[in-house]
């Protein structure tokens, strides 16, 4: 945890207003971001970790209320101009999104729109762009990338098309590789080959990653550290391993515990969290998992927790985080076999 | 036996013709094998599109009737303002679709007026095309406050009555000159409300794209990606549209001819040759028939041809190879 930051959110909150009220998309997510490392990000939809990406990039709508600090090497992003944003955006921060099958535009060919990104940034012919784009669909694991480079996107598979998308966000050596979900939307066999690509890229690029998902499996092998949010704020952040061993807030703990495992006894049914995550219009006081926290009191429908300090590099935001120490989620939560009602105080 | 073997012959045949017309869209780069080339979208489309049987005999007639207006009048022995010794004659050899009553040959001036037709036709598609597509992008993709004022103003223009600011504008402009240049901007003026509000439909859909997102992504300006990225795709529509104008323009200045407020004579066009002719459509038929005809044959061809291209581009088709 030591080093210059080259990515420091703090306080970031973002809102819609929209017709039923104000949604509140992102309501205070700080990290920093150091070079060369994998930041996680793993949350329920809705829990605001896309929108958290969008606003960093400046990508979000005119009616968006964006607040709070982005500082990216110095910079304020979030009072940067358009036009300087663009020498940042693919330059400096790329994103990898969700779906290849649309992030691809289907009237050019796969080598195109590489060399499209190295063009916009750097001062090349269209041949050496060329040929780098067929270098950087080499590295992502293309087979034949000097004569796939000719195909269109729709002649890609899913993963071979995201390996696209992760080579047209290494183009031009960034710093920081923001990937929004990028496995997703493809079945699980590709998945891994689409993390071995990423992987690749970011060690080719030295990039700091921003990997967001809502596959914790998939997060355990790339992420140095994983920030776990809910309804629009981090409830736990600590690395990797602390939150797989020892999680301090009930939501992840319910997360861990609703993933199939490899070394419990296969017959163990799976314990999903019941209930499903809060509308984020006009949320009430309180900690916002409370109506499916097994371990909600009273103090909790009152005041919601502060993301707090537990040992090293850990935060959690739980009244009860202490207690969590010698229960596991086997203990907290019901399997799924048994009554599902929602425990609510 | 005979079955399967003209299956494998027809196979080849569609791979040859595959194979050619990849060569000749030309997407290959330097050094790479011909038979990798992707299979862009318009290769699908084109593909598509010689397998619709009617929009190409409609592209078959009316590439007859541009070489026949714009080629044969070279070697035709009238020219079209030329007085031939025999008048209101009926189609002969001599004068295939007769001679009007002060001994014009009608086969000379119904080619010199589809020249004159398909060249205004051409203005207008090409004018109203790129201002339709201009303003329609600038609205769908900013949305907002340059929408409101764009499509307000497109509301505007549309519910002026058509013909009757044509009526106005077309006596004003053809005192000064008979030229069908200014008639097609005149009606280029109304025509490319149509293609705006259009293009801003498919533009406030193309917006929510990922691709879009993901060129501001990559640090694509706003004029790059409304031209590079979202007009491309908005190809199909704009091209279906801009074939479907061609017909319309083509009707329109006929109006405005006919009515004597277009093309004026000497200058021919087949719109104030139908005005001629109608007067004695019941004495010199040939007349009123040849140049009703020819009007008729163009906008049917142009209309299949607008019809074989929207199923050709439209990307929800599904059968990919026929």
């Amino acid at each position: 945890m030591s080093g210059e930051a080259l990515l420091e959110v703090e306080n970031l909150t973002v809102s819609f207003p929209t017709d039923e009220g104000i949604v509140q998309a992102v309501r205070g997510v700080s990290f920093s971001l150091e070079p060369g490392r994998v930041l996680g990000i793993a949350g329920e939809s809705g829990s605001g970790k896309s929108v958290t990406t969008l606003a960093i990039m400046g990508l979000l709508p005119k009616s968006a209320r964006v607040a709070g600090s982005v500082r990216f090497d110095g910079r304020e992003l979030l009072k940067l101009s358009e036009r300087q944003l663009e020498t940042v955006r693919g330059r400096r921060i790329s994103v990898i999104f969700q779906d290849p099958m649309t992030s691809l535009n289907p009237v050019y060919t796969v080598g195109w729109q590489v060399a499209e990104a190295i063009q916009m940034h750097q001062d090349v012919s269209k041949k050496q762009a060329w040929s780098r784009a067929i270098e950087l669909l080499e590295l992502v694991g293309i087979p034949r990338a000097a004569e796939r480079a000719q195909s269109y996107p729709h002649e890609f598979s899913g993963g071979m098309q995201q390996r696209v998308v992760i080579a047209t966000a290494m183009a031009n050596d960034p710093d920081v590789i923001i990937a929004d979900e990028p496995t997703t939307a493809l079945d699980v066999t590709v998945q891994a080959q689409v993390l071995d690509a990423l992987k690749a890229a970011q060690k080719e690029t030295n990039a700091a990653v921003i990997f967001i998902t809502h596959d914790l499996a998939a997060m355990a092998g790339i992420a140095d550290e994983i920030i776990i949010m809910y309804a629009g704020k981090p409830v736990e952040s600590a690395p990797t391993d602390e939150i797989f061993y020892s999680p301090r807030m009930p939501y992840t703990v319910g997360l861990l515990a609703s993933l199939p495992r490899l070394d419990t006894d296969a017959s163990e049914p799976l314990r999903p969290i019941p209930g499903s995550p809060p509308q984020v219009i006009d949320l009430p006081p309180g900690c916002p998992f409370t109506p499916r926290c097994p371990l909600a009191r009273e103090r909790c429908h009152e005041e919601e927790p502060e993301l707090r300090p537990f040992g090293e590099g850990h935060l959690t935001a739980c009244h009860f985080a202490e207690e969590l120490e010698s229960r596991g989620g086997e203990e907290i939560f019901a399997p799924i076999a048994e009554d599902t009602e929602v425990v609510a105080g | 036996m005979a079955e399967p073997q003209r299956d494998v012959g027809a196979t080849y045949g569609t791979a040859a013709t595959e194979y050619a017309a990849d060569r000749a869209v030309g997407t290959s780069v330097e050094g790479a094998p011909e038979d990798t080339a992707g299979r862009s979208q318009l290769n699908l489309a084109f593909h598509r599109f010689i397998h619709h049987r009617m929009a190409l005999a409609g592209l078959t007639i009316f590439v007859l009737l541009v070489a026949i207006a714009f080629i044969v009048p070279h070697f035709w022995k009238w020219g079209y303002a030329e007085i031939t010794p025999s008048f209101a004659s009926g189609p002969s050899l001599e004068h295939p679709m007769g001679t009007d009553t002060i001994g014009h040959d009608l086969f000379a001036q119904v080619m010199q007026a589809t020249q004159t037709s398909l060249k205004s036709a051409f203005i207008v598609t090409v004018l109203a095309t790129v201002v339709g597509t201009v303003i329609g992008a600038i609205a769908g993709y900013y949305g907002k406050l340059a929408d409101a004022t764009l499509m307000r103003f497109t509301d505007l223009v549309l519910t002026v009555p058509l013909l009757a600011l044509l009526l106005v504008l077309a006596n004003v402009l053809s005192k000064q000159s008979s030229n069908y240049i200014y008639i097609a901007i005149i009606i280029a003026a109304v025509l490319w409300t149509y293609l705006a509000r259009l293009v801003r439909g498919t533009f406030l859909s193309l917006r929510e794209h990922d691709y879009v997102i993901a060129a501001r992504a990559i640090g694509a300006r706003d004029r790059r990606i409304i031209f590079r990225h979202m007009v491309p795709n908005a190809m199909g529509p704009i091209v279906v549209n801009a074939t479907l104008t061609v017909a319309n323009a083509i009707l329109i200045e006929s109006a405005l001819s006919f009515l004597g407020l277009g093309i004026q004579p000497p200058a021919v066009s087949l719109g104030n040759l139908i005005a001629n002719g109608q007067g004695s459509a019941t004495t010199e038929w040939w007349l009123f028939a040849f140049p009703s005809a020819v009007l008729v044959l163009i906008i049917l061809a142009v209309n299949f041809v607008g019809d074989g291209l929207r199923d050709a581009l439209d990307p929800r088709q599904t059968r990919v190879r026929a």
